[in-house]
C-alpha cells in the first residue's frame, strides 16, 4: 500500500528491457521449445493465481481442476458454437468462478487440513463428472479438435503469434492480481491470514474474503485453462489431476510464496531446470526430486529469499529481519 | 442512560459453567471494570458481548437491539470492539499497516474500485485517520517498524490503535496491563483515560489494582461466573465478599 512512484526512469528502462527480453525469446527457440515457452507462461498465471487463493492462508488442491474447468467450457464452447477464443475465454474464467462460488458453501466451512481434503475430494467429484459422462466430455479421453483463432490474417495456431497473444492476456491478468494484492483487499486478505479474529474484532467479514480470493483465483485459473486448450487443442481429465497440481504446488514453494514474484521465479526456474535435464533420461525425477528436496530444506523461503540472504552474507545493507510478508 | 445490558446471561462449555446468570449494565461514557479471580469468567463474557461465543441463554441489549449470536464482524460494525487478552497483532505487518486493518469498515471496497483505483479517496481518508490514531498513541514515529519489534508497552498501544481506528462507541480491554512495568503502566493508564475522554465507553478487564481503582467508575465483580458485588470502587474495596473471593481462592 505504499504511495511509492514506480515511474522512476530506472523502472521504465528495467521495464523496457525485461519486454524486450520477453519479446525477443521464442526468435532463439526450436520449434518444441516455443511450445514450452507458450506453456510456461500460461503456467506463470496459473501459479499468481494460485497464490492469491493462499493469501488468507488456505492451501486448496482443486486448482488444477479449476484450469481443467476453465479448458472443457472453452472447449464445449468451440466445439458446440463455433466460438472463437475471444469469447470462449470469458465463459472458461467464468465458469470456474460459478463453480467455485458454489463450492464456497461447503468448503469454507473448513479450514486447514479439512479444507486441503476437502477441496481435493470435491475436484475429484468434478473429474470423475469428466470421466463418467462420456456424450458431454469424452470420458478419459476428453475433448479435441479445439483450434486457435485467426484474426487480421494472423493464424494464431503458430507459436509464436500464440505467445505474443498470451503474454499480452497473462500480463494484462497479472497486472490486476498484483493490484489486487496490494489493495486495500489484499491487505485484509494478509490480515485474515495472520489473525482472523482480530481482522473479525474489527467489522472484516473472514468468509466473505476468503469466498472472493477462491473465487478470482479461480476465475483466472479458468481463463489460463482457455487460453491452453486453444494452443495444446485438447483437453482430458487426467492432464488437470492432482499431478498438474502437485506441480503448481511444487513451483509456489520451491519459488517462495511470501512475494508476489516468488511463484513467478518458482515455475520459470523449475520448467527451465526440468528441460535442462532431459538428457538424464531415467535419472530425471530422482535429480528433480532432489533439487525439490535441497531446496526446501536450505531455502524455506523459496528461490525468492535468496538476494536478501547473499546481501547478509556479504554484509551490504542489514536484513537481519525477514517478514515472511510482502514488503511491497 | 445504560448503553449496554448483560440481561441474565448464562454461558457452558459441556459441562462447566462459565457464566450464570450474570446481569450487568454499562453506562454510556464511563470506564467500566470487570474483575475476579483467575476463570472466573471475565474474558468469556467479552467474547459473548463481541460475537465470538454465544451465550447458552440471556440478552446482550445495545441500545435497545438485542446482539447476542450475531457474528463478530456484524457486532464490530455496530461498535462494540474487543481486544484480545494475550497481546494480539498481525506480526508480520508493519505498524502502519496493522492500524489500517482497523479502518475496514469505513475504508473496505470491492474489487474492480481496487484494482482501478476508484477507491483512492477513500484510502487517503483512511491513512488520515490511521495517522491521527497513531500520533495520539505516540506510533507514529514506529509507522513503518513491524509490529513484532516493538517493546511490550508499543505494542499494547497497538493493539488499542488497532481498535481506536475502527471508531468504536463501546472498547472491551481485556488485561491491557498484564505484563507492564510501573512505567508502562502509567503511560497505559494515561493512553485509556485519552481514549474515555474522546467519549468511547470502556469496559475493562484487568488484574491490576492500582489501574482498576485508578480508571473506573464502576466496578463489576464476578467469581466463578456468578457476579459478587458491584459499586463504586471504594464500595469494593471494602466489600468482604470480594476480599474472601480473591483472598481465599488464591
Ligand atoms: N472455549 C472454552 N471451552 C471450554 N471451557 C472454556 C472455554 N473458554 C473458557 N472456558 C472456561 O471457562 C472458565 C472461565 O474462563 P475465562 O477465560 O473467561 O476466565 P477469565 O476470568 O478471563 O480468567 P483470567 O483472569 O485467567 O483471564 C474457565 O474455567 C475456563 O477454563
Ligand atoms: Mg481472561
Amino acid at each position: 500500500m505504499n504511495k511509492k512512484n514506480i515511474l522512476t526512469v530506472q523502472n521504465v528502462v528495467w521495464a523496457a528491457i525485461l519486454l524486450a527480453a520477453l519479446l525477443a525469446t521464442p526468435h532463439f527457440l526450436k520449434f518444441y521449445h516455443q511450445d514450452l515457452l507458450i506453456y510456461l507462461t500460461i503456467n506463470v498465471l496459473v501459479v499468481c493465481s494460485y497464490r492469491l487463493v493462499t493469501l488468507t492462508g488456505e492451501w486448496s488442491l482443486i486448482h488444477a481442476v479449476m484450469m481443467g474447468v476453465g479448458a472443457y467450457t472453452a472447449s464445449l464452447l468451440f466445439i458446440h458454437f463455433g466460438l472463437d477464443m475471444w469469447f470462449t475465454l470469458p465463459f472458461a474464467g467464468g465458469a470456474a468462478a460459478l463453480i467455485a462460488a458454489l463450492l464456497c458453501f461447503p468448503l469454507l466451512r473448513m479450514t486447514q487440513f479439512y479444507f486441503l481434503i476437502g477441496s481435493f475430494a470435491a475436484g475429484e467429484a468434478i473429474r470423475l463428472t469428466w470421466i463418467e459422462f462420456v456424450g458431454v466430455f469424452g470420458g478419459t479421453g476428453g475433448l479435441r479438435g479445439v483450434e486457435a483463432p485467426i484474426l487480421w490474417g494472423i493464424d494464431f495456431i503458430d507459436p509464436i503469434p500464440y505467445y505474443y497473444l498470451s503474454l499480452f492476456i497473462v500480463s494484462v491478468c497479472l497486472f490486476i492480481l498484483y493490484r489486487i494484492e496490494n489493495s486495500r483487499v489484499g491487505l485484509t486478505l494478509h490480515a485474515i491470514h495472520w489473525k482472523a479474529p482480530l481482522a473479525e474484532s474489527v467489522g472484516v467479514n473472514a468468509w466473505r474474503y476468503r469466498a472472493l480470493a477462491f473465487i478470482v483465483g479461480s476465475f483466472f485459473v479458468g481463463l489460463a485453462g482457455g487460453l491452453k486448450v486453444h494452443y495444446l487443442g485438447s483437453v482430458s481429465p487426467n492432464q488437470m489431476g492432482i499431478g498438474f497440481m502437485v506441480f503448481i504446488l511444487i513451483w509456489v514453494i520451491v519459488g517462495g510464496y511470501n512475494k508476489f514474484y516468488g511463484p513467478i521465479i518458482g515455475v520459470i526456474v523449475l520448467t527451465v531446470f526440468d528441460e535442462s535435464i532431459r538428457t538424464f533420461e531415467v535419472l530425471r525425477p530422482a535429480i528433480y526430486g532432489a533439487v525439490l528436496i535441497l531446496s526446501v530444506l536450505f531455502l524455506p523461503l523459496g528461490l525468492e529469499s535468496i538476494p536478501g540472504r547473499l546481501r547478509s552474507w556479504f554484509g551490504v545493507g542489514s536484513t537481519p529481519h525477514e517478514p515472511p510478508l510482502t514488503d511491497q | 442512560m445504560a448503553i449496554l445490558e448483560i440481561k441474565n446471561v448464562t454461558k457452558q462449555f459441556g459441562g462447566l459453567t462459565a457464566l450464570n446468570d450474570v446481569s450487568f449494565q454499562v453506562e454510556e461514557g464511563e470506564i467500566r471494570g470487570l474483575i475476579g479471580p483467575n476463570g472466573a469468567g471475565k474474558s468469556t463474557m467479552f467474547k459473548n458481548i463481541a460475537g465470538f461465543y454465544t451465550p447458552t441463554s440471556g440478552n446482550i441489549v445495545y441500545r435497545g437491539e438485542n446482539i447476542e449470536g450475531k457474528p463478530p464482524h456484524t457486532i464490530s460494525e455496530m461498535g462494540i470492539v474487543r481486544t484480545f487478552q494475550e497481546t494480539t497483532l498481525f506480526q508480520e505487518m508493519t505498524v502502519f499497516e496493522n492500524a489500517l486493518v482497523g479502518s475496514h469498515i469505513k475504508g473496505r471496497t470491492d474489487i474492480f474500485s481496487a484494482v482501478l483505483g476508484l477507491d483512492q479517496k477513500k484510502q487517503e481518508a483512511a491513512s488520515e485517520k490511521v495517522m491521527e490514531v497513531l500520533d495520539f498513541m505516540g506510533l507514529s514515529d514506529r509507522k513503518d517498524q513491524y509490529a513484532s519489534e516493538l517493546p511490550l508497552g508499543s505494542q499494547r498501544a497497538l493493539a488499542l490503535s488497532i481498535a481506536l481506528v475502527s471508531e468504536p462507541k463501546i472498547m472491551l480491554m481485556d488485561e491491557p496491563f498484564a505484563g507492564m512495568n510501573p512505567e508502562e503502566t502509567n503511560h497505559m493508564m494515561d493512553l485509556t483515560r485519552k481514549v474515555q475522554e474522546s467519549g468511547i465507553t470502556l469496559v475493562l478487564v484487568e488484574h491490576d489494582m492500582k489501574a482498576v481503582m485508578g480508571l473506573c467508575h464502576h466496578l463489576t465483580v464476578l467469581n466463578f461466573g456468578v457476579v459478587l458485588a458491584q459499586g463504586t470502587p471504594e464500595d469494593i474495596r471494602n466489600n468482604e465478599k470480594v476480599i474472601e473471593a480473591y483472598l481465599g481462592g488464591a
